[in-house]
């Protein structure tokens, strides 16, 4: 179900391209990639244009067909229809060894019989370069991988951390028009997951190289991308910039999976103010109501951040209810509000001097009238 | 507490007495050839007998013979069951479980029905040929220990992955297959191999049948019409078996001190 056009907004609305590097002429291109097997369709009207030099992630649950289009993009499955190219050229039907593209594994996949740097020079030993270019380039990408000492171990005598950067350093060494990463950091535990993430970009913005990247985290996704493909159930939700995805969701499914969301079902009083009343409680959405009918139920949506305790200043929207839960999560506090069916989650910053509010305490919750996503109307169902 | 332990003690002293009392047995046996004295006459006789050396030689090249073909078979079919057709493996596990359960004698008289000099192959018609059935008897023989050793070996690699990271890296398939699955699953080719040649080095009726010069036809001629030397035999096919499982148990620990010794 799609959230309703006019509440994509006018940022969501177009591409924003400032932070695309390369941003214009295609480099690959995805046209109508479908994968079938047997009964069941696996990508679907998969369609997708990646710039030269671009950090591309594809974000979704499992079985959504993210990781089945990397491969095709790879050359491990063969696309029931459609087409791929890399910078102009069909490499549709290529043969994996073929593509000049750099893979990463999520099991790392080095191989347990070669040292690190016979692991790195692989690529290039395959493509018969010579000995001393090889030892030389080995030596860079250990060096970009920052483990310049570690070239005479083998796999099993790294860490998981270590054996996902010899696994970068490898696909690297061939130095590849395209890099693709099937969730190359599932595997390892959460602190190295946020380090190497950082790391990853880093490099790739150092090497400039075009990345496509597979994740079910959002917040990998969100922290590392140019631009986000969320995908269910083998189609493309939405395709956009992490600021785009997360503020201007286009469906329920994207809102519903990126980040928190609260959702409040209420009645269409007034369509062309954008009015609904929620639990006998007015509330204003500035945006995407303009369809909707007087007495429709209707969906909205707010992110729990975006919503504070307290009359705030302004003309925004206020609805009174009481505290249900105050769950105290470290650096936020999250209180869930109930107003009388529906109920709300808002996050507070903590801070040493922040005054919890107490269970069954009344209280007034603010949020502005640009922040309330309208979501499908009874009549769009 | 100390009674709870006398059962597997007891349990274990009457394995050894089972196993070793035959062949201590068989061992003091071929110290008697002469008599009232000790000695290693009858194997002394058995090592000068040139037909040793000769059946010895035979079955070894054939062992040799037969792991090669038996690799070459096998580690592909089990790569490429496992990479692509997973679907099969039980109908090839089945395939490799035959020669368990029909006898030697069955097959080398199939072999002799299809194979014979008036068939439209007639492999039994000269001596190497005939030693070309041999050594793919010996083959087919050799499959269910061959296969569930290098399948074991496979499944302990991630070869889907494996595969697809050497492609990536623009590796064709003789590149993956020798530098890539081969180096990984040595040890248990080496298991395989190295069972194969037990196998090979003792076999009795399909030689005979097929009227080959091996050990096994010569240990058996011997055992016929010797009293000691069948003894002193037995304790050497023993000691070439038991030399086959222990590079067995070297080369697994030799690939893992390989890596550890890297450290």
């Amino acid at each position: 179900m799609r959230i309703s056009e006019e509440a994509r907004g006018s940022v969501g609305g177009e591409r924003v391209e400032d932070g695309r590097p390369g941003a214009g002429a295609t480099f690959l291109e995805i046209e109508n990639l479908q994968k079938k097997f047997a009964q069941t369709t696996a990508v679907e009207h998969v369609q997708l244009e990646v710039t030269r030099g671009e950090f591309v992630s594809f974000l979704g649950p499992s079985g959504c067909g993210k990781t089945t289009t990397l491969r095709i993009i790879a050359g491990f499955e063969a696309p029931s229809s459609g087409a791929i190219r890399l910078d102009g050229v069909d490499i549709t039907h290529r043969p994996p060894h073929q593509r000049h593209v750099g893979m990463v594994f999520q099991s790392y996949a080095l191989f347990p019989n070669m040292t690190v740097a016979q692991n790195v020079g692989f690529g290039l030993k395959v493509a018969k370069k010579p000995a001393a270019l090889i030892k030389q380039r080995v030596e860079e990408m250990l060096n970009l991988i920052k483990l310049p000492a570690l070239g005479n171990r083998y796999p099993h005598q790294l860490s998981g951390g270590q054996q996902q950067r010899v696994a970068l350093a490898r696909a690297l060494a061939i130095q590849p028009q395209v890099l693709l990463l099937d969730e190359p950091l599932s595997a390892l535990d959460a602190k190295i997951r946020v380090a190497l993430r950082q790391e990853i970009r880093t490099i790739q913005r150092e090497l400039g190289i075009t990345t496509i990247y597979v994740t079910h985290d959002q917040e990998e996704a969100l922290s590392l991308s140019d631009r986000i493909v969320i995908m269910s159930e083998g189609r493309v939700e939405q395709i956009g910039t992490p600021f785009e995805i997360y503020n201007f969701p286009r469906t329920s499914f994207v809102a519903s999976f990126v980040g928190t969301l609260n959702i409040l079902r209420g009645q269409v009083a007034d369509p062309a103010r954008g009015k609904i009343v929620i639990d006998g409680q007015e509330v204003i959405a500035s945006r995407g109501l303009k369809d909707a009918r007087v007495g429709e139920v209707c969906s909205v949506a707010l992110r729990p951040e975006i919503v504070s305790l307290g009359e705030a200043a302004g003309d925004g929207n206020r609805m009174q209810g009481t505290v249900e839960d105050v769950n105290f999560l470290g650096s936020i506090v999250r209180v869930r509000v109930r107003f009388k069916d529906n109920a709300i989650s808002l996050d507070l910053f903590n801070n040493p001097s922040l005054s919890l509010p107490q269970r069954g305490q009344a209280v007034t919750v603010s949020f502005p009238r640009e922040a309330v996503l309208a979501l499908e109307t009874a009549s769009s169902m | 507490m100390k009674r709870s332990r006398l059962g597997p003690w007891l349990l274990m002293l009457f394995g050894v007495l089972y196993f070793f009392v035959p062949l201590l047995g068989t061992f003091e046996f071929s110290l008697r050839y002469l008599r009232g004295v000790y000695s290693l006459e009858a194997y002394r006789i058995v090592l000068a007998d040139p037909r040793f050396g000769a059946t010895v030689t035979y079955s070894t090249a054939l062992a040799l013979a037969t792991i090669v073909v038996g690799v070459v078979l096998v580690v592909p079919t089990a790569y490429w069951i496992q990479l692509r057709l997973p679907g099969l493996r039980p109908v090839v596990e089945f395939i490799t479980l035959l020669p368990l359960v029909i006898p030697a004698i069955v097959l080398v008289f199939g072999y002799l029905r299809i194979y014979n000099s008036s068939s439209l192959l007639p492999l039994t018609g000269s001596e190497r040929t005939t030693d070309l059935l041999l050594i793919f008897s010996y083959v087919t023989l050799a499959l269910p220990y061959m296969y569930r050793a290098v399948d074991t070996g496979l499944r302990a690699i991630d070869v889907r992955s494996l595969t697809e990271a050497a492609q990536s890296l623009g590796a064709g398939w003789p590149m993956i297959l020798f530098r890539v699955i081969f180096p990984n699953v040595r040890v248990a080719v080496l298991s395989g191999a190295f069972l194969t040649f037990a196998i090979v080095i003792g076999e009795f009726t399909m030689a005979s049948l097929l009227d080959r010069p091996a050990f096994g036809p010569y240990l058996q001629l011997m055992g016929a019409n010797r009293a000691y030397e069948p003894s002193a035999l037995a304790i050497i096919s023993f000691g070439i078996t038991w030399a086959c499982m222990g590079l067995i148990q070297v080369f697994g620990r030799g690939a893992h001190g390989q890596v550890a010794g890297a450290h």
